[in-house]
């Protein structure tokens, strides 16, 4: 076989991101902007030559590290993207977050992610959506909801995640009834559903971390600089909101040493998400969370 | 391939349940390293405080229902390395009720590891599992004979379950890789040899990992490009229409002729077409082979569409047809009846289907036969006739495996899976139209798709049904439907305009249009 472990899996990958758009009219891409959305916004380049033929979401805590943001809409401008983002603003405005010290991590987690996701994507809350020709965000006329919506989760990141289906179906709250899961093989996926509800699609569930990292470092992805230690000995190994994300010790200021540091160096056995907060093995509190619609 | 990387290998490990699946996969990750630090350690901390013994199958069993009830519900992937291989290991459930979950999981597989209780002996499940496995096309299989601790490690059970199973593989054609005498609580023979088991002296779990055969490569077979999508990109002046899919088997280059079938049209392949984010053209590719998603331009403008299969004149082209006999196993929680409409999917192709005949069923646990059964129930195997309402290309051959098989979709599930095994002339097969009308059918004549349009009040309502009877479309308002109303009015071809949601939301007759191109019949469109 002439095809790399890499290859197979950009094939793959790019059959799910095909299929679900012929399967799904009104089909979107979250973008979180960190190396793993990254990669699979590429590889929707890759599958539609170049061009990404619906939009991409982005749900705004308000405490995303502003580098973030600023690539975000570098990107968006650059590759042409249809670029929409949403956000809970009764929760901001009120300021029940975590870092405001009036809710827990899980909770804020549930409000400013979960919730704003759930009604940004049913389209009941405004949506935020990037005109190109003034480089601003404006309120977005479109407020039907999204059926099909691409999320670039991992099994390798923690339990429930392991347990997941490529296509994977939500109930009209956005809820994910992980005991009764439906049957997917021979590349058939659950394209079909009923009204109201939706469907999460996740192309990037066979791959692992080293496999995104080797893959940045072959196809050039553009990733945020705050991956890379600029001389303090730090980097952050998961990106997420800033009260909840800690950097690592580490001196990887290159993809090689990134990649070395994962494979045999001293990440070889730490997990990825050691660095959250919000899941430290508890005997599912991810899991509730993602019961309830949250990545 | 570079001569420095690893194979990959897909593996399930299977079996009835309770034999010991997810511990042999906790105790093999332990055992090699693959953990991350702290990981046994907070899994240890966890059993502490809930008061429960501790688990290596917590490591794989990460749902919460699945640790309080000590089983797994769902399948799970994780990653480890052995000396020669990358390694994807899928956790099956063993318990009936997740039967679809085991069959998801052994789907991605290359090989399995089918896991028997040696107090236990083989059980229902030892046997179901083993035949899906054949079903899903996975010969590359060993049996583990586990907890053989509690037998004390006595070689005569061990070869009497041996015996006892190998019986079963032979009459559905499998010869295993090895039997393997383990524990997977004491760690026997996992990751190393057991000083616990001196007559044997055969491979450990983490020595038959490399011994499965690697997937073959479908190189020298003929040319299966089933097409997703033909896709025209107007923005920024690009003019190519490019025909794409993946590659199931052989492989394609520039200049060579494609024939597509069921529609047998034929063209001639101009370019071969991939993006590269580094825009570097060294990295053109020079021909398609299996396994890759990939796109081609045609010399002629043709027009195929998403459902063909792309396939190299001059190469053992697939049948095309309308009937065929398969072999199935079905999912769904009501049984399979003949007369009723099913959906067929078959790689991209997607058609109406009935079920003509039901010659034999199977049950897998214990092998027992009933011919001609009057349903297939949940878990069971059969031998069908199928009829669908259109045609589709595909192939018989055990050699071309993925354009040979085929999902049963019921209402909204994927209920079903099945191998083709002989194509039929359709008359063989009872005439499709002899059945009750179809969807299609109804949607031709009617010349509209059914939809429901959620309106904000009665006025609103009546006002869109006078607009829409205006435009030749059949449209009927009522104010509240239960959803059983509301089924009812759509399998009878109408729009349903009635108050609250529905898949167009419609304020006023500004939305008409809306509502006229959804309701637009999909035949006419080109569409499936
Ligand atoms: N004595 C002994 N007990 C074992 C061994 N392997 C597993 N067990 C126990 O058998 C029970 C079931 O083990 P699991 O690994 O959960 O079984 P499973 O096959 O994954 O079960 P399902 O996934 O629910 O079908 C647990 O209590 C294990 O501790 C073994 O080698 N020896
Ligand atoms: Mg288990």
């Amino acid at each position: 076989m002439p095809y790399t472990h890499l290859d197979m899996l950009e094939s793959r990958s790019i059959h799910i991101l095909r299929e679900s758009y012929s399967a799904f009219k009104n089909l979107c891409m979250l973008w979180s902007i960190g190396k793993d959305s990254t990669v699979l916004l590429c590889l929707a380049r890759k599958a539609f030559y170049g061009h990404v033929p619906f939009p991409l979401v982005h749900i705004d805590t308000h405490y995303k590290i502003p580098e973030m943001i600023e690539y975000r809409d570098r990107l968006a401008m650059e590759w042409n993207l249809d670029m929409i983002y949403g956000e809970n603003r009764d929760a901001l405005e009120k300021k029940e977050t975590f870092p405001d010290g009036r809710t827990t991590r899980i909770e804020c987690c549930r409000r400013l992610k979960t919730e704003a996701l759930t009604h940004t994507l049913a389209g009941d809350w405004t949506r935020m959506r990037l005109n190109h020709e003034t480089g601003t965000y404006e309120p977005d006329e479109n407020r039907e909801p999204f059926t099909g919506v691409i999320v670039g989760v991992r099994a390798d990141e923690e339990g429930s995640r392991s347990k997941e289906r490529y296509f994977s179906p939500r109930d009209g709250r956005g809820d994910w009834d992980a005991d009764d899961q439906p049957p997917e093989f021979w590349g058939q996926y659950k394209t079909d559903f009923a009204p109201g509800t939706h469907v999460r699609i996740h192309p990037l569930l066979d791959w692992t971390e080293v496999d995104i990292w080797e893959y940045i470092r072959r196809e050039g992805v553009p990733v945020v600089s705050l991956y890379f230690n600029h001389g303090d000995g730090k980097r952050y190994r998961s990106l997420g909101c800033w009260p909840c994300t800690k950097p690592v010790d580490s001196d990887a200021s290159t993809l090689d040493e990134i990649i070395e540091e994962l494979k045999s160096g001293k990440f070889a056995r730490v997990a990825e998400r050691a660095g959250r907060e919000q899941d430290r093995e508890d005997g599912g509190g991810l899991e509730e969370l993602r019961r309830g619609g949250y990545m | 391939m570079s001569a420095t990387e690893k194979e990959h290998l897909s593996i399930v490990v299977a079996g009835h349940v309770d034999h010991g699946k997810s511990t042999v996969i906790g105790r093999l990750l332990a055992d090699t390293g693959a953990l991350p630090e702290g990981k046994l350690e907070s899994i240890r901390e966890l059993c502490r405080r809930t008061a429960k013994p501790f688990e290596y199958a917590f490591l794989l069993d990460a749902l919460k229902d699945e640790r309080a009830q000590g089983i797994t519900i769902d399948t799970a992937r994780c990653f480890f390395e052995t000396k020669k291989r990358r390694c994807t290991v899928i956790d099956a459930p063993g318990h009936i009720e997740f039967l679809k979950n085991m069959i998801s999981g052994a789907s991605r597989a290359d090989a399995a590891l089918l896991v028997i209780d040696a107090a236990e002996g083989v059980c229902e499940n030892s046997r179901r599992h083993g035949y899906m496995l054949e079903m899903l096309g996975i010969s590359a299989i060993a049996v583990l004979v586990n907890k053989i601790d509690l037998v004390n490690y006595d070689r005569g059970t061990y070869e009497a379950i041996c015996r006892d199973y190998s019986e079963f593989l032979a009459s559905i054609g499998i010869t295993p890789t090895a039997y393997i005498p383990v524990s997977a609580a004491q760690g026997d023979n996992i990751a190393s040899h057991s000083e616990r088991t001196p007559w044997y002296s055969g491979p450990d779990v983490l020595e038959t990992l490399d011994l499965f055969p690697c997937g073959g490569s479908g190189e020298g077979l003929p040319l299966r490009i089933p097409v997703e999508d033909v896709y025209k990109f107007t923005g920024d002046g690009d003019t190519r229409r490019i025909v794409a899919g993946l590659c199931e088997s052989g492989s394609l280059g520039a200049g060579e002729k494609v024939v597509f079938y069921p529609s047998g049209k034929t063209a001639v392949v101009k370019t071969l077409e991939e993006w590269f984010m580094d825009g570097n053209e060294d990295r053109a590719p020079t021909r398609f082979y299996a396994g890759k998603s990939c796109g081609f331009t045609t010399e002629e403008q043709i027009y195929v569409r998403r459902g063909e299969i792309a396939c190299r004149a001059g190469e053992t082209p697939p049948k095309t047809g309308r009937a065929f006999r398969a072999s199935i196993f079905w999912l769904g929680k009501t049984p399979l009846v003949s007369g009723r409409e099913y959906v067929v999917k078959a790689c991209t192709a997607k058609t109406p289907c009935r079920i003509t005949a039901i010659h034999s069923s199977l049950n897998a646990a214990s092998l027992e036969k009933t011919a001609q059964p009057q349903s297939v129930g949940r878990h069971e195997i059969a031998d069908c006739t199928f009829v669908c309402e259109r045609e589709i290309a595909f192939d018989t051959d055990a050699s071309l495996p993925a354009t040979g098989r085929f999902v049963i979709v019921d209402g909204y599930e994927i209920s079903g899976g099945g191998i083709i095994t002989e194509a039929l002339k359709t008359e063989e097969a009872g005439a499709y139209s002899s059945a009750r009308l179809t969807k299609d059918e109804r949607a031709k004549y009617m010349n509209q798709r059914p939809l429901t349009v959620g309106v904000p009040d009665e006025e609103t309502g009546r006002l869109l049904e006078r607009a829409l009877f205006a435009e030749g479309r059949f449209a009927y308002y009522a104010p509240r439907l239960s959803d059983e109303q509301k089924n009812a009015l759509l399998s009878a071809g109408l729009i349903v305009l009635t108050q609250g949601d529905g898949e167009v939301a419609a304020a006023g007759e500004e939305d008409i249009g809306e509502i006229l191109i959804r309701s637009q019949n999909a035949l006419e469109l080109g569409e499936e």
